[in-house]
């Protein structure tokens, strides 16, 4: 009699929702009104800059590469943005010029990533060193948006009001379209599916005839073009930019995705996970706001004791599926 | 590439870099090689500096020799506040710079300066080498420096309250103790990092990242989330001291690139070190116990970072959970790199790192004396950094001496 063979690849996100189910279910019986749909609804409007960063993280890492420019890319076009609307630009052409600078400083990483065989850790850090300096440049106080039209209708017009004070923000819908594009990418498209393989072997991705180069600088243009935006979704969100924002956010992006089960070291995960790294992150965030008697740097010791707890899952099951491959 | 028979090719290119940078320090900054011997003014006489006629820039008229007294107490701690500015709190506490100096002589001037400044990124770059030379990294070496400050400056504070063990001896001798606790959990956290990518077989980076991410929230739950501060005269005199001419932390550094030295180059250690970063399984085969070597290597750079969270903390005089070696992992892998280690592992330079880090503070110092924000600083680091990898990068090298050589274009560089 053959069992029901739950497939190993499902497991970590698997795990990732359990996580998610519990520390819900732990705040619901905790604290009396965080199982109101309000709490949940502000799970994503207040994390949706990070979940759009981590899609971008979550593709890149999937390539086997690493991307730590995130956050300071964030933190460069909120204030550019800010800055644009500031000195009189209208703001839908702020928006797009801060996309096409991300997309460009995306495309320009991979390229230097790819043709110069250099090590994406250092190419992403000096990238972020250079992004973050450039954000100073722009504007070294933090600006902040005020009565622009644009601005006012994303926030007044495009907001989907379900009464009791419950909004679903523009932001949101930004992030799950994006989320949902971004799946579509990964599972169903043929690049998609050649990150997958260069993430596993890329020798072997290489032989095969898969387009390397050109997957991985569009994966990074990708991950460009989602840094950009969630730095966009961010000054939406705080109507406001700072040069010094989103400083470490880069590894909140990557724990997000590392809890969302996608492997480290590429080529194994689901971008969907993300999302629930990311709500993950955002409910112990809560829970601890919740509690106000727990110091927020808990957090921090939180969030580094489950990317441990999936590392370790994650090498287990890497062994055990080749211990299974050998034995076959 | 042929096997270089000079012995200090790797240090070229930095060598070139350092070279230029100072050059154009040499034409375009006043006063920036003038070092000055000064003694020491043990009865603390009036202080009565001629203040220069000349509005004080900021970067030009740094210690210069008229008023370098209190030019040299005020604009230290202002130069650190500005560079803190850019992601620390600086506590605009106003240095009292008598430290206990042997010979009552004192070293002033920028080089010294930048030697001094730049002790933290060297300390750090001697262990990242080596974990670097494995074919490991270690991203936690900034969140350990936070860890063994928090501990040092938590330690103090209770000592100075008497409210532990040791605080009868007296504040000149019980700063030895948080020294002490500090690196021992700097160790510990580098023999946590060790037994994760050692023993469990993660990979490195994953390895580390479990530290950085949670390393903040230790050390902030060390102090408490607060930022301490401390004047004791031992503990500050570890960075902003001078002993011997020369300021105390660069002897630190001295001491401890000498003792690497003799480590990797007097025993089998070092060549342990590459024939484990070439070829793990090659040396396990060959009867190299690699586990431990790696293990070992990263319990250094743990102790390195120790040393590095001490000189933060001394040079501020405060714990900052926050803030202590923020990015200052990534200083260290950049001096690293640009000292000639490759990140793939199996080779290594101490000299290189010391060279690499010197050169990213001279960087650093330049741009402040250019009175340039030191937010912006990051540009250009960020500029040298990518043009010193591409110099190094054989790839790079290839396609533009394909460019320069027609003939070798026909060759083939694929």
């Amino acid at each position: 009699m053959k069992k029901f063979k739950f497939p190993m690849r499902y497991v970590p996100i698997s795990a990732t929702i359990l996580v998610f189910f519990i520390v819900y279910l732990i705040g619901i019986i905790s604290f009396e009104n965080f199982g109101s749909p309000k709490v949940f609804i502000d799970l994503f409007v207040d994390n949706a800059y990070l979940g759009i960063a981590a899609i971008g993280t979550a593709l890149v890492i999937l390539t086997g590469g690493i991307d730590l420019s995130v956050g300071s890319i964030i933190a460069f076009t909120s204030i550019l943005i800010a800055k644009m609307i500031a000195t009189g630009s209208n703001a839908l052409v702020a928006i797009a010029l801060a996309l096409v600078i991300g997309i460009l400083f995306g495309m320009l990483q991979g390229w230097l990533i790819h043709c110069f065989s250099l090590p994406p850790f250092l190419v992403t850090l000096a990238g972020m060193f250079f992004i973050r300096g450039c954000g100073f440049i722009v504007s070294e106080e933090s600006i902040g948006i005020k009565n622009d039209p644009v601005f006012n209708f994303i926030q007044n017009d495009l907001t989907i009001r379900l009464g009791k004070g419950m909004n679903i923000r523009f932001i949101v819908i930004v992030y799950i379209i994006v989320l949902i594009a971004a799946i579509f990418f990964s599972q169903r498209t043929r690049s998609g599916r050649s990150i997958y393989a260069i993430g596993d072997n890329e020798l072997a991705a290489t032989l095969m005839g898969i387009p390397v180069g050109r997957t991985k600088i569009m994966t990074y243009t990708i991950a460009g073009f989602c840094s950009a935006l969630a730095g966009v979704v961010y000054a939406v969100y705080l109507k406001a930019g700072n040069p010094l924002n989103c400083v470490g956010l880069e590894m909140d992006a990557i724990a997000a995705v590392v809890i969302g089960g996608t492997l480290l070291t590429g080529g194994v995960g689901y971008v969907f996970g993300s999302l629930f790294g990311v709500l993950v992150l955002g409910l112990i965030q809560t829970l601890i706001v919740f509690d106000g008697r727990i110091n927020s740097w808990w957090t921090r010791i939180i969030v580094g004791l489950l990317v441990l707890a999936f590392i370790f899952m994650q090498n287990l099951i890497t062994k055990i599926s080749k211990a299974k491959s050998k034995s076959q | 590439m042929n096997k270089s028979s000079n012995k200090f090719r790797h240090l070229v290119w930095p060598l070139v870099s350092l070279a230029l940078l100072l050059l154009f320090n040499a034409i375009f900054t006043d006063n920036f090689f003038k070092i000055e011997v000064k003694k020491q003014d043990s009865a603390q006489a009036v202080q009565t500096p001629s203040v220069p006629t000349e509005s004080p820039q900021p970067g030009t008229s740094w210690i210069t020799p008229e008023n370098y007294e209190t030019v040299s107490d005020s604009t230290e701690t202002a130069a650190q506040t500005v560079k803190d500015s850019a992601g620390q709190q600086a506590v605009p506490e106003k240095k009292d710079g008598k430290g206990v100096s042997i010979f009552g002589y004192y070293l002033y001037g920028t080089p010294i300066d930048i030697l001094n400044q730049g002790s933290k990124v060297m300390v750090l770059a001697i262990g990242m080498t080596l974990v670097i030379a494995t074919g490991g990294i270690d991203i936690s070496v900034g969140a350990v420096m936070a860890i063994a400050g928090a501990i040092a400056a938590l330690l103090i504070s209770m000592l100075d309250a008497g409210n532990c063990i040791g605080a009868g001896m007296g504040p000149s001798v019980y700063w030895i103790i948080p020294v002490i606790a500090a690196l021992v959990l700097a160790t510990l956290a580098g023999f946590w990092n060790g037994m994760l990518v050692a023993g469990f077989g993660i990979q490195p980076m994953v390895a580390t990242l479990v530290l950085m991410v949670a390393g903040r929230g230790v050390a902030q739950l060390i102090t408490d989330g607060q930022i301490i501060t401390f004047d004791n005269p031992g503990l500050v005199f570890l960075c902003n001291g001078h002993a011997l001419f020369l300021p105390f932390s660069v002897w630190i550094v001295i001491a401890m690139y000498v003792i690497a030295c003799l480590l990797t180059r007097k025993t089998a250690f070092g060549l342990f070190i590459e024939s484990v970063g070439n070829n793990e399984r090659a040396s396990r085969y060959a009867g190299i116990e690699a586990r431990r070597i790696k293990w070992l290597t990263y319990v250094i750079c743990g102790f390195c970072a120790g040393v590095a969270g001490l000189l933060a903390a001394s040079n501020i005089k405060c714990a900052d959970s926050n803030n202590a070696g923020l990015y200052l992992e990534l200083d260290a892998i950049l001096a690293t790199v640009i000292g000639g280690t490759s990140m793939a592992g199996g080779r290594f330079f101490l000299s290189g790192s010391l060279v690499g880090a010197i050169l990213i503070q001279t960087l650093t110092t330049t741009m402040y004396m250019k009175n340039v924000s030191p937010a912006i600083v990051a540009v250009p680091k960020a500029m040298v950094v990518i043009i010193v990898c591409l110099l190094q990068s054989p790839v790079f090298r290839a396609k533009v001496l394909s460019i320069f050589a027609s003939k070798a274009a026909k060759g083939g560089v694929q």
